[in-house]
């Protein structure tokens, strides 16, 4: 098992920034998520690392050892590819073996590498088949048995299941996630999908523009975002920004939330200006219940009935959009008006930058 | 299927005509060159293949006679068959590695690449010419530029390539080579083709430059190499302007440069024997559509198809 330490490692293409100094450490066996935005670097981060393209500056440390200058076979990585970029020419066996029978590795060894692989996988029955002779999900399973059969102490995955179906996402997600349990491999796992992030992460790393936002295990980012970036980022649907009007901020904190005063304690002193948002998870907000504190009324303006839950969209009394996730199959009608409770301490409180602004434990 | 069924899709039989006639009227340029200025002599010379016609007098039915002969008891027809094999065997396979060799060369991204992409396809336009055949001649002529530049950096005074038996056919194979430029583009589209991601997995496998190209490039270049293969085999087997030009028309020395061709366009027009011309002719096709037959064999074990 390999750590990785990455140091203010930044790339650019010509004058254009890129990665713009990402510091990370990587504990050995960890599963890291790199999610963001598209565009906002997670490949390039991912292809520097795995010797694909040339760090621009910075330090990559893999186990210990600076790997700046060595070329990606010798990182000791093995990487799957959003595309898989299986080799069509050649069998599966081919596939997974032609890494190794570059390396001189004896035949032998080479069998007994891919037929484990192969069955971990259970894609044994499939090893004298060509790529283009298999299904989405069986080729990515080659892909990944091309990366196993190297035994290497990082794997790298660029958005592997972007490419399969909803069902056979969720299926080979659990797979991974059983994959990383039994063999204990580092694991940089690339993806967009929070969904992937939040189930399979150890940790998960927010970027954005080419910067980390927040780094830290699932529940908190989900609990404690550090902005409101990553905190409408991670959450579906996301969370509720709602505009209020800062009427004190000296002791605790009293919002003017469109008419409806909202009182946080625990706030006071923290230097918000006129206005800050009161950020709410639509699974957090009340209908009906007399727990927590008043939010106001939500006008309905929509309903999306999902058997489990029932998504309600709808508009505060001063316009502002809001969405509520209630349980279970909740006969509401477009145009009713639903009074809003939520449990404060389950709400942030964002200044007029975006940064969340901490309460003090009470 | 019942009838109510069928009437939505039956048109009227006068508007299909219309319709089609129309088809066929913007068909039709291609149509009358090819009946008349293709199948027509196509099969007027299979015809006359079986016949003594001389453009003197009428043609007389012989029989296979004509064939017999060519197997038989014709010395320049085996000339003619030995200088063709030659060349086609030798120039194709170099033109083929040659076109590759420059094709990955400029596949490297170099500035300047459209440049040299037309500088390269320039000898394919023009290389087939008289006027470059001409040039050629002057080039391996006993005084020529090759001699010049061998005496000035080794002081070796070079025959004339081209009055020389045992080197004229070679000139010309050179020739042919030199016009490798636009099976370099076809290779240099097929190089495009093959997806960036495989190179970068290769190298992740630790794979070297040298074995990425012969593990990686060429097998999924195949289809490309058999298009071209096939296509430059035709055209050597049917080479005739450049043999032509530097033997003027003799097919010499001593029939060193007897082109299959050659030898059809002498018996045809200098010595009239239209009927045993047309004879070499249809062995010429005979020849061809083996060769491509047997490639087109032989693909399945080494082309990859990649659907
Ligand atoms: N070769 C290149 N030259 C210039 N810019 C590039 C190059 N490769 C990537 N970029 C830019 O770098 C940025 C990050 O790209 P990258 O592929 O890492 O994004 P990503 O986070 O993986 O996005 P996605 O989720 O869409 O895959 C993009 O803005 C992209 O346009
Ligand atoms: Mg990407």
């Amino acid at each position: 098992m390999t750590s990785l330490t990455l140091q203010d490692i930044k790339k650019s293409y010509g004058n254009i920034d890129i990665i713009q100094g990402v510091d990370l450490k990587i504990e050995p066996g960890e599963l890291v998520v790199f999610v963001g935005p598209s565009g906002c670097g997670k490949s390039t981060l991912l292809r520097m690392i795995a010797g694909l393209e040339p760090i621009s500056s910075g330090e990559l440390r893999i186990g210990g050892q600076r790997m700046n200058e060595r070329s990606a076979s010798e990182r000791g990585i093995a990487m799957v590819f959003q595309s898989y970029a299986l080799y069509p020419h050649m069998t599966v066996y081919k596939n997974m073996s032609f890494g190794l029978e570059t390396a001189r590795m004896p035949r032998a060894e080479i069998d007994s590498r891919v037929r484990k692989a192969a069955e971990i996988l259970q894609i044994t029955q499939l090893l004298d088949r060509k790529p283009k002779q298999l299904s989405g999900g069986q080729r990515q399973r080659v892909a990944i048995g091309r990366a196993i059969v190297r035994e290497p102490s990082v794997f790298l995955f660029d958005e592997p299941l972007s490419n399969l179906d909803a069902e056979l996402r969720v299926q080979t997600r659990v797979e991974i996630a059983k994959l990383h349990a039994d063999i204990g491999a580092t694991m940089i796992y690339v993806t967009h999908d929070q969904v992937e992030a939040m189930t399979l992460a150890d940790r998960i790393v927010v970027l954005r523009g080419g910067r980390i936002e927040q780094a830290g295990t699932p529940l908190e980012i989900y609990n404690a975002p550090a902005n409101r970036f990553v905190a409408g980022f991670i959450g579906s649907p996301k969370m509720n920004f709602l505009e209020a009007r800062v009427l004190s901020s000296g002791g605790d904190l009293a919002l003017d939330l469109a008419g409806t005063s909202v009182a946080l304690a625990g706030y006071g002193g923290r230097g918000l200006e006129a206005t800050a948002s009161l950020g709410v998870r639509p699974e957090h907000l009340r209908v009906g219940s007399d727990q927590g504190a008043d939010l106001g009324a939500m006008t309905v303006t929509h309903v999306e009935q999902l058997g489990g839950q029932t998504i309600v969209y709808g508009r505060l009394s001063d316009g502002q959009q809001i969405v509520a996730t209630l349980d279970g199959q909740q006969s509401v009608q477009a145009g009713q008006e639903l009074p809003l409770r939520v449990d404060l301490a389950r709400c942030h409180v964002f200044d007029a930058d975006g940064r969340r602004v901490a309460a003090r434990a009470a | 299927m019942s009838v109510t069924d069928d009437m939505p899709f039956r048109v009227p039989i006068w508007s299909r005509l219309r319709r089609q006639i129309a088809g066929y009227g913007f068909l039709s340029p291609w149509l009358i060159g090819f009946f008349v200025l293709t199948l027509g002599p196509a099969m007027s010379s299979l015809y006359l293949s079986f016949t003594d016609y001389s453009l003197m007098s009428q043609p007389h039915w012989v029989g296979s006679a004509n064939y017999a002969q060519i197997a038989s008891d014709d010395p320049r027809f085996r000339a003619a068959m030995n200088v063709t094999f030659t060349y086609v065997l030798l120039s194709v396979p170099l033109k083929l590695v040659f076109a590759l060799a420059v094709a990955v060369l400029l596949n490297k991204g170099m500035r300047g690449l459209n440049w040299f992409r037309a500088i390269f396809y320039l000898p394919s336009l023009i290389g087939g010419s008289v006027a470059i055949a001409v040039l050629w001649r002057q080039v391996f002529a006993s005084d020529g530029m090759i001699n010049q530049v061998l005496m000035t950096l080794f002081g070796y005074e070079g025959p004339s390539w081209i009055a020389n038996p045992s080197t004229a056919i070679y000139t010309l194979v050179a020739l042919a080579v030199w016009q490798f430029g636009s099976s370099m583009i076809i290779f240099l589209a097929g190089l495009r083709q093959i997806p960036q991601d495989m190179y970068e997995a290769a190298s992740i496998d630790g794979a070297s430059r040298t074995r990425q190209f012969f593990k990686i490039t060429l097998p999924l270049l195949t289809p490309v190499i058999f298009f071209n293969a096939v296509i430059l085999t035709i055209d050597a087997f049917k080479a005739f302007t450049p043999a032509f030009v530097i033997s003027d028309g003799s097919g010499g020395p001593i029939d060193s440069t007897l082109f299959y061709t050659l030898y059809l366009y002498q018996e045809a027009f200098t010595n009239f024997r239209f009927g045993y011309a047309s004879a070499l002719a249809w062995v010429l096709v005979a020849i061809i559509a083996g060769f491509t037959a047997l490639s087109f064999l032989s693909a399945k074990y080494w082309v990859h198809y990649d659907d």
